[in-house]
């Protein structure tokens, strides 16, 4: 019977869901010239989310209504740099939406719901909580794209996610069934156990490939990526920043719960069905790596560059889990954690240089940053050096750690794949560079960082962050591997 | 008699055909809707009759979750659509092509 100590487990999430009610509420009370509040109430609705996380967390892992909900330090890790990177976007976006006229009531409300997605998703113990995670999660998100309802590039990509997203978790619950069928269980420690005495192991590896095609499609990896760079483009940059950055940490852990926790991993003997999914993984990882870096140096679209780019990050984080090793999740975590912050500052960097009536998107309108607002165009070279993984910013690590992780797992050729492609893909980030730093601004053109003080300070310091975690990024590497560790 | 493979077999058609509906309808983005409700019962088919066929109830319980999330999906896809047509004045999958490269 569930008790009050499940509830007391559930804590941070029950708290969220209480407090996006409340907004959602005071919004509806407050007047026009009001909902400003509602704006720096979310914030600390986050970071109080957040404090709720570290706090309460438990020194072993403990689950939660008979399995269904864990509480361990993979879950503590991720939902807290979702929950801090959220609060980070609510920063970035506020000035957007107040120039567009996007209401506030609803994006923080949706944010937060999509929050709390996350926060059920990486916390999963069984096929219902990953499903449930995720549909509160992606539902979230389809109307967040939405958002901007005046605009039709916003619907288009709207509909676009809606129907590619809908058919993802159609795969993926199909794959479920097929798998509850083979095992005769919803939980996913009972799944793994069942794995290897099962006779229906046909029915298993079907599920296997379908529930694959839904992991997929929710990180973004070729060739289930077509929906990313339509989205990424049409969606309010506000939202777009948040689809690119917290819900990559979602991905990872749903990706690490349904193969490590439900279809076994490399570790401890008992391989389950782990060789047969580090082999998809490995294919999704290559075309990933390929498609990204290739079809993003053709774009001149910032959006749409950085949603290739995506495609192609998201290759890196699976050479990481194709390790199906402690090691390989904790490299992966790490970046997964440093992507994501990257991310928020690059699509930052597009808010704070977007004004009313001037959507900063196209690579041509960065043209001669550095003679406007020459410190912007320094932490734009910084987000776009970590992405490319220069040394010594933060990307360059996270890269470092998942070849690492794919030559340890006896797969050298793909580490070289990721390798060569990381080449290639400085091409296009040096290119934003270039246009920053060496051409002329175009006739009529003023791009300049308008955006409020406070969100031009967080950016700085997001960007900043990159440089100096860059060089203190051992404890973050150390807190990943403990969480695999247990 | 009917086996549990039976019911399997009625699951595969059935997603094939919400399958086929996603990717041959060029026509309306109504149709990919209802092609979208009938995976999920496909899917409810499976879950009910691999519950019945060994006795765990956790199946059936699934599937009332699935209805649930089912129903809240077809409402924002509804409204998505409504949206689209105000803003484009269509809902023909062909011209949604606004976005390429």
């Amino acid at each position: 019977m569930p008790s009050i100590n499940d509830i007391l487990i559930l804590l941070p999430e029950v708290y969220l869901v209480v407090a996006a009610c409340v907004l959602l509420l005071l919004d509806a009370y407050l007047k026009p010239g009001q909902k400003g509040a509602v704006h720096w109430l979310s914030i600390l609705v986050m970071l109080i989310g957040a404090y709720l996380v570290v706090s309460g967390q438990p020194a072993t892992p403990v689950t939660a209504f008979s399995g269904m909900f864990v509480r361990d330090g993979v879950a503590e890790v991720l939902k807290l740099f979702s929950l801090l990177i959220t609060a980070v976007i609510f920063v970035y976006a506020r000035p957007y939406l107040k120039e567009r006229a996007i209401p506030f009531g609803e994006f923080y409300t949706l944010t937060i719901f999509a929050t709390v997605g996350i926060m059920f998703l990486v916390s999963a113990g069984s096929l219902v909580t990953v499903y449930l995670g995720l549909e509160l999660l992606t539902l979230s998100s389809y109307a967040l794209v939405a958002l901007n309802r005046d605009s039709p590039l916003s619907s288009e990509a709207a509909i676009k996610y809606f129907v590619l997203g809908a058919l993802a978790s159609g795969m993926l619950l199909y794959g479920m069934s097929m798998v509850y069928g083979a095992t005769h269980s919803l939980d996913l420690h009972t799944i793994h156990a069942a794995i290897v005495g099962t006779e229906w192991k046909t029915l298993l590896l079907f599920g296997l490939v379908f529930m694959i095609v839904g992991i997929g499609f929710k990180l973004g990896a070729a060739p289930f990526h077509m929906w990313i760079p339509d989205v990424y483009q049409g969606s309010p940059t506000a939202v777009t920043v948040f689809i690119g950055s917290a819900q990559k940490l979602a991905a990872f852990g749903m990706a690490y719960r349904l193969l490590s926790t439900g279809m076994g991993d490399a570790a401890g003997g008992a391989t389950g069905l782990a060789p047969q999914w580090q082999l998809m993984l490995a294919v999704l990882a290559v075309l990933s790596l390929a498609i990204g870096n290739l079809v993003a140096i053709v774009q001149t679209n910032l959006k749409r560059l950085l949603a290739y780019s995506t495609i192609s990050h998201m290759g890196y984080l699976l050479l990481g889990l194709v390790n199906a090793g402690p090691e390989g999740y904790s490299a992966s975590m790490f970046y997964a954690v440093s992507y994501a912050l990257t991310s928020a500052a690059a699509f930052g960097m597009i808010l704070v240089l977007s004004r009313s009536g001037f959507e900063c998107e196209e690579i041509d309108d960065l043209r001669g940053l550095n003679q406007r607002s020459p410190w912007f165009a320094f932490l734009m070279l910084l987000v776009m050096f970590s992405l490319a993984g220069v040394p010594p910013l933060f990307g360059f690590f996270g890269k470092l750690l998942v070849l690492k992780a794919a030559v340890d797992a006896g797969m050298l050729w793909l580490a070289l794949v990721g390798a060569v492609f990381a080449i290639i893909g400085l091409y296009y980030y040096l290119r934003v560079v270039k246009v920053m730093y060496f051409d002329q601004p175009a006739e009529g053109t003023d791009v300049r960082a308008t955006a409020d003080a406070p969100a031009r300070w967080v950016l700085s310091i997001n960007a900043l962050a990159l440089l100096v975690l860059g060089f203190t990024w051992a404890p973050l590497l150390a807190w990943c591997q403990r969480a695999f560790a247990s | 008699m009917i086996t549990l493979s039976h019911y399997i077999v009625l699951g595969a058609i059935l997603f094939c055909i919400a399958v086929a509906g996603l990717f041959i309808n060029r026509k309306n983005v109504i149709v990919l809707l209802m092609a979208i409700e009938l995976m999920l019962l496909a899917v409810n088919t499976n879950f009910v009759a691999f519950s019945r066929f060994f006795g765990d109830v956790g199946g059936q319980v699934f599937v009332f979750f699935i209805l649930t999330v089912a129903a809240a999906e077809s409402a924002i896809g509804l409204a998505i659509l409504v949206l689209l047509f105000r803003n484009r004045s269509t809902i023909n999958v062909a011209e949604i092509d606004s976005m390429k490269g």
